[in-house]
């Protein structure tokens, strides 16, 4: 964690209403959204947003509709502006760039997929993929060969003649994806890209994503309302509400120590044995022997109950690239799957 | 006595009414009473209160020769509008003038080229745009009837002041109407007077026109129909690009698309089918609007309308009425056909 963050958003404010900026300082004295809305009539949008996006990682923002998680991530490319606070991308503040600039970061460094496709219509699945490219000013030649080989990634083979109303929403989002790929930016930003989709749907999509993450590395920030997707993605999660960050850390971290008792209630519905980690919950090697078995540090803990066949007297070795990082103890484990509660931990940031 | 000489008394007026007491020259009413008095009738009845007139012009003048009469007030409207009128002229004429050559032009051409080859020529744009065997027959049906009870000449005539207005329409109509989706203020400015082109008694137009150009000039005509039909291509313009999905104009601004690209790679494209609907309003209305601007020289069918109303000859005016309407059904028809390939080729 200590290399510069690809992205980094402080302080960020967005107010909407006639004057935003005349009621920054009641922000910044603590009045909050509903009083700011019944005495001002201004809708506090964001406030003070601070979240760093590694290179190479899916930062995953999550929050419920009206949480601002879509206004946030539309900060980014500046699709909306800020009232105050700073977006900094590869060491630049992207609210400093004049029209040009900006054009130009939208073009090369972003691209974007959206929650309703928000394809062309009137073109073709391929002149779609291509779309990036001829935005650019390249031909109509090199935007379809740097599209067809995309399209094949998100296997939309044979369908590139077709146009997007005759395909499924899964496969519309396939060209949205190929379309933010093929422009070849670093960063992709992508709005409830699968939340229109149908679940078995929305699976694969999320296989797909992951998939092409491993080989492409590129920065991702991920909008999403449904917690879990955003932990079946995230290695950075970022919890919104009301337009503030809640907390925001490694998934795992969170699921485990909840500092808010909204993050409980969002936590006590996921099915935890699927989504938490051997790494989690393992305790450091303790000069123990006697062992059941060896397990990987990434397994989830689902693998280990069917492994131990609910018996929870075994130990486990636990290992990470072939190394024994640590042991597992079922106790602990049957224990991890109770939700904790934050107020018996203590708040912790 | 007149029924409001105690206002000006009593405001103390007096003096600068009877000023300039010789008056105008007098209106036939005042003629009649005055013989009508001659004659007989006491002077100076009081009125009565249950006859008290509305203090409108010609009444105060009566009491009060300083004001003005209602007809001085339309002499002034006519006298100021000659007198711009010569200013206006040296504007809009040269402005125009391509209208006239458009509409000479093409009246021209479709008058030389032989049916034989104008008759193929229409059927093969009506294949270009609707792509429909049937349509090309009903077309070809129609002509061959227009000619064969000898209307193909006004026929073809309205037809081209149709052509030729709709391509005006369309070329000044289609800019406006994407001004108008970029800029508020400038649609709260321009709906007015598209509501009044839209309102105003078609006769109306013909008036100042009159005025500006002379009637053996088709920019006369042309300006008139243009100015009836261009509204519903403006509104529909406008209209098409502001219901364009806004999930899409956002994709375009996220991948950066300058506003000249998202204006022809976007906006444009997904407003056609609402601009053409419009164009085929605009020659709907052209084609009513051709029929009265036969009063000012418009060639066509529309001329033998007007015989028939003015000799009373019901045949003429019957069958060329049907012509027009016979026009009208081909025109609808062959628009709302390539409309609908438009449509085909882009739902969503």
């Amino acid at each position: 964690m200590s290399k510069e963050p690809k992205v980094s958003i402080r302080g960020l404010y967005k107010i909407f209403g006639d004057d935003p900026q005349a009621m920054l300082p009641h922000v910044h004295s603590g009045m909050g959204k509903p009083e700011l809305l019944e005495k001002y009539n201004h809708v506090l949008g964001l406030q003070d947003i601070n979240v760093d996006m590694q290179a190479g990682e899916i930062t995953v923002i999550m929050g419920l509709s009206g949480s601002g998680k879509s206004t946030l991530i539309r900060h980014l490319n500046r699709l909306i502006e800020p009232t105050s606070g700073e977006v900094i991308v590869d060491g630049e503040n992207v609210l400093d760039y004049d029209e040009e600039q900006l054009r130009n970061l939208r073009r090369n460094k972003m691209s974007m997929v959206f929650q309703k496709f928000a394809l062309l219509p009137h073109r073709t699945v391929l002149q779609n993929a291509g779309m990036s490219r001829l935005v650019r000013g390249e031909d109509e030649a090199s935007a379809e060969s740097h599209g067809r080989p995309w399209l094949q990634r998100v296997g939309l083979d044979g369908y590139e003649d077709h146009y997007p109303h005759q395909l499924s929403g899964g496969m519309q989002q396939r060209v949205g994806i190929a379309r933010a790929l093929a422009s070849d930016s670093d960063i992709m930003l992508m709005d409830e890209a699968f939340s229109a989709l149908d679940p078995l749907i929305r699976t694969d999509m999320q296989d797909l994503l992951l998939e092409l993450q491993k080989e492409l590395q590129k920065t991702i920030v991920f909008i999403t309302h449904d917690l879990d997707e955003a932990l079946k993605l995230a290695d950075h999660l970022v919890i919104l509400k009301d337009g503030y960050v809640v907390q925001q850390g490694e998934p795992q971290h969170i699921l485990l120590n909840p500092n808010d008792p909204y993050i409980e209630d969002f936590v006590s519905d996921i099915n935890r044995a699927r989504v938490l980690r051997v790494r989690s919950v393992m305790s450091p090697l303790n000069g123990e022997t006697e062992f059941s078995g060896v397990v990987d540090a990434n397994d989830n803990l689902e693998k280990l109950i069917e492994l131990s066949e609910g018996d929870t007297s075994h130990n486990f070795k636990v290992q990470k690239d072939g190394e024994d990082v640590g042991i597992l103890h079922m106790k602990d484990l049957v224990r991890a799957l109770v939700p904790t509660r934050a107020a018996e931990k203590g708040a912790v940031r | 006595m007149a029924a409001y000489d105690w206002l000006f008394g009593a405001l103390g007026l007096k003096d600068w009414c009877e000023k300039d007491a010789s008056g105008g020259p007098m209106t036939m009413a005042q003629l009649l009473a005055k013989s009508g008095k001659d004659g007989g009738g006491g002077e100076g009845a009081p009125v009565s209160f249950w006859d008290t007139p509305f203090p409108s012009l010609d009444t105060l003048n009566e009491s009060c020769s300083s004001v003005a009469r209602t007809r001085d007030m339309t002499t002034w409207v006519e006298n100021l509008f000659l007198s711009v009128k010569d200013p206006l002229k040296v504007v809009l004429d040269p402005i125009s003038q391509p209208l006239s050559w458009a509409l000479d032009g093409s009246l021209w051409l479709f008058q030389t080229v032989p049916w034989f080859i104008v008759i193929p020529l229409l059927l093969l744009a009506v294949w270009g745009a609707s792509r429909s065997w049937k349509l090309v027959g009903f077309v070809a049906i129609s002509f061959l009837f227009l000619s064969f009870i000898d209307h193909y000449v006004p026929a073809i005539q309205t037809l081209s002041i149709i052509f030729v207005c709709t391509g005006f329409s369309v070329l000044l109509g289609v800019p406006i109407g994407i001004l108008m989706s970029r800029s508020d203020r400038f649609q709260r400015v321009s709906l007015p007077v598209l509501d009044m082109l839209q309102t105003l008694p078609t006769f109306v137009y013909l008036i100042p026109l009159i005025f500006l150009f002379s009637v053996t000039e088709s920019k006369l005509y042309g300006i008139a129909i243009i100015l009836y039909a261009i509204v519903p291509v403006i509104r529909l313009t406008d209209l098409g690009i502001r219901l364009v999905d806004q999930d899409v104009i956002e994709a375009a601004d996220a991948f950066g698309m300058t506003d000249k690209q998202k204006l022809f790679g976007v906006q444009i494209p997904l407003a056609m089918p609402n601009i053409m609907a419009g164009v085929n309003q605009t020659i709907m209305m052209s084609l009513a609007m051709v029929v009265i601007a036969s009063l000012v020289s418009a060639p066509g069918l529309g001329v033998l309308v007007l015989r028939g109303i003015r000799n009373l000859e019901l045949g003429v005016g019957l069958v060329s009425g049907f012509g027009i309407v016979l026009l009208a059904i081909l025109l609808d028809r062959v628009t709302k056909a390539s409309l609908g390939r438009i449509n085909t080729a882009q739902k969503d």
